[in-house]
């Protein structure tokens, strides 16, 4: 679901066909049909955009059928935990959750806490209206959310029957989500869904598990986090974490994504998913590390303090010491959303002078694409490394905009510096995959001409930056000047294995390599550059780098690759095993407890404390990993448990909620509360939204990828063999809405939201259906979004269509959901184009009988 | 001629175990080919694409064809695999579409096809004359989409792909009748054309039934999948096999191949999906079976190969016997009226 993984992962997918082959029953739920849906055994047209709905009457017809793996959810689940008086779910509020101040469109989560929790510390000095603004959620990448007071015994109905227990708030919340509903919401018959929840159920439990694969087909919504959320409640119910051939398979935007989360190139996180330290509270290490953690949690996150300052101890090397908060001051500060579409609404008001673009083309790639490339152009200088001249190198000469009169090259005030990038096998390094797997690359060819690597401009970068200030007495230098810039690099090309070694740590006391994060300290005698990898580089050997075949080793493959933490193929699979110890089932064994060796052993490395007896119970002052009873297999959790309900950590509510889309052509039929209430609009005149339910855009567009091309098209447009096979800029649309609006197969049809009209060639094909939604029939939309204007094939932009609206947990935006009109022939060009969307925004707002905010919220 | 046919049969047709040792090869390694399993293609076109690396094929032009998602068209001098995609209003075997109970109106499939075939038909190849000039098939059709068929509501789907190659045929027409001597029979069993040597004639091209081979415009001679010759001698699988990540192109001994694709079908057929056949593999077939074969989920003509094909020199030993015969007969009457006219 929310995935077109033959298509978007044509090479993960031969292990879906190798179990099919083995004879496991592929469900492809999606708006189209597509070649992942060719392969599958069943496939579900659903309407974009409404997931939760779907999962939710799945969980619905788990829990009304009891259907739960019982054992598994008592043991291992909050589901007995009780919940206060104070929470109110949407069931009573029609929509929202208790603690919502509409002021800040935020919650205030101390409502939602365990009933044992006391409520002055259940979330230390949490700020809801900060929290949105930050990208909390990005925070929780390993850790649990932080949680006070959960270390003893939490107040619990193990019967299941206490009213205000998580098992029977879950039972109430979804119970509206029947499978008529489903129909309504969603567009799928119930026949169809029916067979669904019968497949997905009849293979789940102590026997059989069943995995989720989603991709950006979940995340890219306002309920985003929330889709992924309501997987993770049926995969708990249905016992399917921890275990082999269950779980929730994350399918990565492209090589490295995960890395690229895991050593952060985002705004508001350090390396391990330590959070960006907050200009506000965060004043010193102390009042840091307060915060980041619990004082009484459970598990391995309160040992962050050893995890940031290995890590300050690592960019500052000697100049990080005890006396000097290990140079915690040296690190940057946030305060507030600096997020990749603040900056470049930022861009385009001036706020922003110099702008860095490290493969990355967001004149294509991100939603608005006009605000992108106007913003862009409103800088002092621009620096693009990327293989080829991207558009986003190229927008003041050639970008739309120049035809529109809205840049012009002469007047452009941005200087753009562009750098030719070495690729991936002109390199070394490591990819780190959705399984969280580190594997080395050699270099295969050297880079041809000024082509460098990522490394080495950085690198180089810094040493010169250094140079320069090398006499500055300024303060304000002295984190740079301070930095231990001193990476071996052999004929001016950084070593990759130097930094890696750096990331997996050293015992400064010894200068030994440690073997992983269990051995940092907080006390400065340890550096390690990413927590979660540590010990990739333990005992010396590039644990990334190995290639035993599978033939030769044990079952996991544990010899390939290296993946994080203490190369884990299965987080939490102590829960693969029962609460005594003993695998669930002969056929799913995973790790068990052998009573002999007093160990935990098993195929995988056991994803928990190795000597710890499944029938340990802590001393009542425990905290950390020591509180972590004998059967809290959620070693990362405050409580040791999975979290059916998210007493904290989540800006939009304890339980996923279906919300309509920011642009729904219908009502929600579920709740007075159309759209998500926390989610983050960007009310502003380059920005403007299409009005809910509207007759003027009646119909829903999503979008994909396509096979032969790769995102926003930089390494695959220029390239003809890949170019001549998806040689123009499509759009998919049913005979139904063919028909309709009177567009014949490879004619020119064009797009129209109120953002731009973007004009296709039209393919009418049966692969899309039109849907009864609400008691009336939806048309859905589909376009490949990689076309820009350089390169071999090009088309217009896909991503201007949508406009900038978030997520509030993670701030993504909703790009894989928009309403829009579709009519036949090219678009207007030129400053008749902008006239010609202009009026379009104005019938919408004559016409539609629920215009603007108000409709939405 | 050899000695080891059947009474009646000849070397230009019928069955015939070993055709490199027919070829001359006296000691060679044993013949190879391709299983292109298409149940489990995904349509990924990486085969397309690995094949034109490997093989320095230039790109056949950034066209539209539309095809669903086919832009390639077909085989020909620049494009030595393809992979075909066929939309059908149809069920297939184990597999629920999804377009049950849905608010449908009729199939665009036929519409679809009408537009692309108009395209199709245009598209110039390399046989009757020079070039493959590239055209714009973009041309909208007359008919609005499902106003063709009868049907008023469409009740089913399932999308096929399948990537087609040179069959490498036991009774390889091509080379039967190429003048130059450019095409001929590897140690491999397979068929492979030498440019150096090709005078573009393009006997080749007609001779094929399959209409594999073509000629490339840029310098006229024949062009087609050599199943990576160069590759097979460095003890390498072909390209396409190496890239394809789901396994539907398999490459190995031929008589693995065969025995591997029985048993997959057989498979298939527990699994109901019983349309599940196999396409080229019969050693008794007009060609002699093919060292590329296929295990299709329809009839061969829905991914556009021909039904029962038969070698174009099938008949060739039979039309110079009729030949000579009829030479005999003129020479005997030449003989007959001299001796008549000195009889005067």
């Amino acid at each position: 679901m929310g995935s077109n993984m033959a298509e978007a992962h044509p090479v993960g997918f031969q292990w879906v066909l190798e179990a099919k082959a083995r004879g496991a029953t592929v469900i492809h739920i999606d708006p189209r049909f597509t070649r992942t849906s060719a392969l599958a055994d069943v496939h579900v047209a659903i309407r974009a955009g409404s997931d939760i709905a779907f999962l939710g009457g799945v969980i619905k017809h788990v829990l009304d059928n009891e259907l739960d793996f019982r054992e598994y959810v008592v043991a291992y689940t909050n589901a007995s935990f009780l919940l206060t008086d104070e929470y109110q779910d949407t069931e009573d509020l029609d929509g929202l959750f208790s603690g919502y101040e509409p002021e800040s469109a935020s919650y205030d989560p101390r409502s939602w806490r365990y009933r044992s929790a006391d409520p002055a510390q259940h979330l230390g000095g949490f700020d809801a209206g900060e929290a949105k603004e930050t990208g909390i959620g990005h925070q929780l990448g390993s850790g649990g959310p932080r949680l006070e007071g959960v270390t003893g015994d939490i107040a619990a109905d193990p019967t299941l029957q206490d009213p205000r227990c998580v098992y029977q708030v879950l039972k109430r919340h979804f119970a509206r989500y029947t499978p008529e509903m489903v129909e309504q919401v969603c567009g799928v018959p119930r026949a169809q869904f029916a067979r669904v929840c019968e497949a997905w159920t009849r293979n789940s439990g102590r026997e059989r598990t069943s995995a989720v694969v989603y991709a950006v087909g979940w995340t890219q919504h306002t309920t985003g986090a929330q889709n992924i959320r309501a997987a993770s409640i049926l995969q708990l119910l249905l016992g399917q974490i921890g275990r082999p051939g269950g779980g929730i398979m994350a399918m990565r935007g492209h090589a490295s994504i995960q890395g690229s989360t895991d050593i952060p190139t985002l705004y508001n996180l350090l390396p391990g998913y330590l959070p960006m330290p907050s200009a506000r509270t965060h004043t010193d290490l102390t009042s840091y590390v307060e915060s980041v953690r619990a004082d009484k949690q459970k598990g391995f996150w309160r040992n962050a303090d050893a995890y940031l300052v290995s890590l300050l101890k690592e960019y500052w090397g000697d100049a990080a010491t005890a006396d000097n908060d290990y140079c915690f001051d040296y690190l940057p500060r946030i305060d507030g959303d600096h997020g990749t579409y603040r900056t470049a609404m930022d861009m385009v008001d001036g706020k922003v002078f110099g702008y860095f673009l490290l493969g990355q083309n967001p004149a294509v790639g991100s939603v608005n694409g006009r605000v992108q490339r106007l913003g862009l152009a409103n800088l002092d200088w621009l620096v693009v490394r990327d293989l080829v001249m991207i558009e986003s190198a190229s927008f003041w000469k050639d970008g739309p905009e120049i035809e529109t009169g809205e840049i012009t090259p002469e007047n452009c005030r941005t200087e753009v510096f562009f750098f030719p990038a070495a690729s991936h096998v002109e390199k070394e390094g490591t990819f780190t995959n959705t399984q969280r797997m580190l594997q080395w690359r050699e270099r295969a060819v050297e880079p041809k001409g000024d082509q460098r690597s990522d490394l080495w401009f950085m690198y180089h970068l810094g040493r010169r930056l250094r140079e320069r200030l090398a006499a500055s007495t300024d303060e304000r230098d002295r984190p740079l000047l301070d930095l231990a810039w001193d990476y071996d690099a052999p004929g001016g090309e950084p070593s990759a294995e130097d930094v890696l070694r750096r990331v997996s740590g050293h015992d400064l006391t010894t200068g030994r390599l440690v073997d992983g994060y269990l051995e940092l300290k907080a006390d400065g005698s340890t550096s390690c550059g990413c927590w979660i990898y540590s010990g990739v580089f333990a005992g010396g050997l590039n644990h990334a780098a190995r290639r035993t075949s599978r033939l030769d080793q044990d079952l996991y493959a544990h010899e390939w690759g290296w993946v994080w933490p203490y190369n884990r193929r299965i987080l939490y699979n102590r829960a693969s095993a029962d609460p005594e110890g003993r695998p669930w089932s002969e056929r799913k064994a995973c790790v068990w407890w052998d009573a002999s060796r007093a160990e935990w052993v098993g195929e995988d490395v056991p994803d928990f404390e190795r000597s710890k007896p499944p029938d340990y119970v802590p001393p009542g002052d425990a905290v950390g990993p020591a509180a972590l009873r004998g059967d809290d297999p959620f070693v990362m959790q405050a409580d040791g448990k999975g979290w059916l309900f998210a007493p904290s950590g989540l800006v939009d509510g304890p339980l996923p909620t279906h919300y309509e889309p920011r642009e729904s052509p219908v009502r929600n039929l579920l709740y007075g509360q159309q759209a998500s209430p926390t989610r983050k609009d960007y009310a502003r005149p380059d920005n403007p939204l299409n009005p809910v339910q509207s007759r003027v855009f009646p119909y829903i567009l999503t979008t994909a990828r396509l096979t032969e091309h790769h995102t926003a098209g930089g390494m695959s447009r220029h390239l003809p063999y890949l170019a001549e096979l998806q040689p123009a800029l499509t759009v998919e649309v049913s005979p139904e809405l063919a028909r309709e609006r009177g567009l014949e197969h490879l004619g020119w049809a064009h797009v129209i939201t109120s953002r731009t009209a973007v004009e296709a060639r039209v393919l009418v094909t049966d692969r899309l259906v039109p849907l009864r939604v609400a008691g009336r029939v939806v048309h859905q939309v589909w376009m490949p979004y990689h076309w820009g204007n350089v390169g071999l094939v090009v088309g217009d932009v896909v991503n201007d269509l949508f406009g900038i609206t978030a997520e509030p947990n993670v701030l993504i935006q909703e790009s894989k959901v928009a309403s829009c009109d579709v009519r036949p022939g090219r678009r207007p060009r030129g400053p008749e184009l902008l006239e010609y969307v202009a009026a379009y925004r104005r019938r919408a707002a004559a016409e539609d009988p629920e215009h603007g905010e108000a409709a939405a919220t | 001629m050899s000695t080891d046919h059947e009474p009646g049969r000849h070397r230009l047709y019928g069955r015939l175990d070993d055709p490199a040792a027919d070829a001359g090869h006296v000691e060679h390694p044993p013949r190879v080919g391709f299983f292109t399993d298409t149940s489990v293609c995904i349509g990924c076109k990486a085969c397309e694409v690995a094949c034109k690396e490997w093989n320095l094929v230039p790109d056949d032009g950034m066209n539209l064809l539309g095809m669903s998602l086919d832009n390639s068209g077909m085989l020909g001098a620049n494009t030595w695999r393809h992979v075909a995609f066929i939309e059908r209003e149809a069920p297939l075997g184990g597999q629920v579409s999804g377009v049950e109970g849905m608010p449908t109106g009729a199939s665009g499939v036929a519409h679809m096809e009408a537009t692309v075939a108009a395209g199709l038909r245009d598209t110039e190849r390399g046989g009757g004359e020079l070039g493959t000039t590239t055209v714009d098939l973009g041309m909208p059709s007359l008919s609005l989409p499902g106003a063709a068929t009868g049907a008023e509501s469409r009740t089913d789907f399932s999308w096929l792909m399948m990537s087609d190659v040179c069959k490498h045929c036991t009774h390889a027409a091509c080379l039967d009748v190429c003048p130059t001597g450019a095409l001929f029979r590897t140690e491999f069993g397979t068929v492979v054309v030498q440019q150096d040597i090709c005078n573009g004639c393009g006997y080749c091209v007609s001779g094929c039934p399959f209409g594999v081979i073509d000629r490339r415009p840029q310098d006229g001679r024949a062009n087609k999948c050599t199943l990576c010759y160069d590759r097979l001698q460095d003890g390498l699988e072909p390209a396409c096999a190496k890239a394809c990540p789901t396994e539907s192109i398999q490459f190995g001994p031929l008589d693995e191949l065969r025995e591997r694709a029985a048993a997959r079908v057989e498979q298939l057929h527990e699994r109901g999906v019983p349309e599940a056949r196999l396409y080229g593999e019969d050693p008794d077939d007009g060609i002699g079976g093919s060292a590329a074969f296929f295990l299709l989920l329809d009839e061969p003509e829905v991914y556009g190969l021909p039904p029962d094909p038969i070698v174009a020199s099938r008949d060739l030993v039979d039309m110079w016997r009729h030949a000579g015969a009829a030479c005999a007969a003129f020479v005997t009457a030449a003989v007959a009226v001299f001796v008549a006219a000195g009889r005067r």
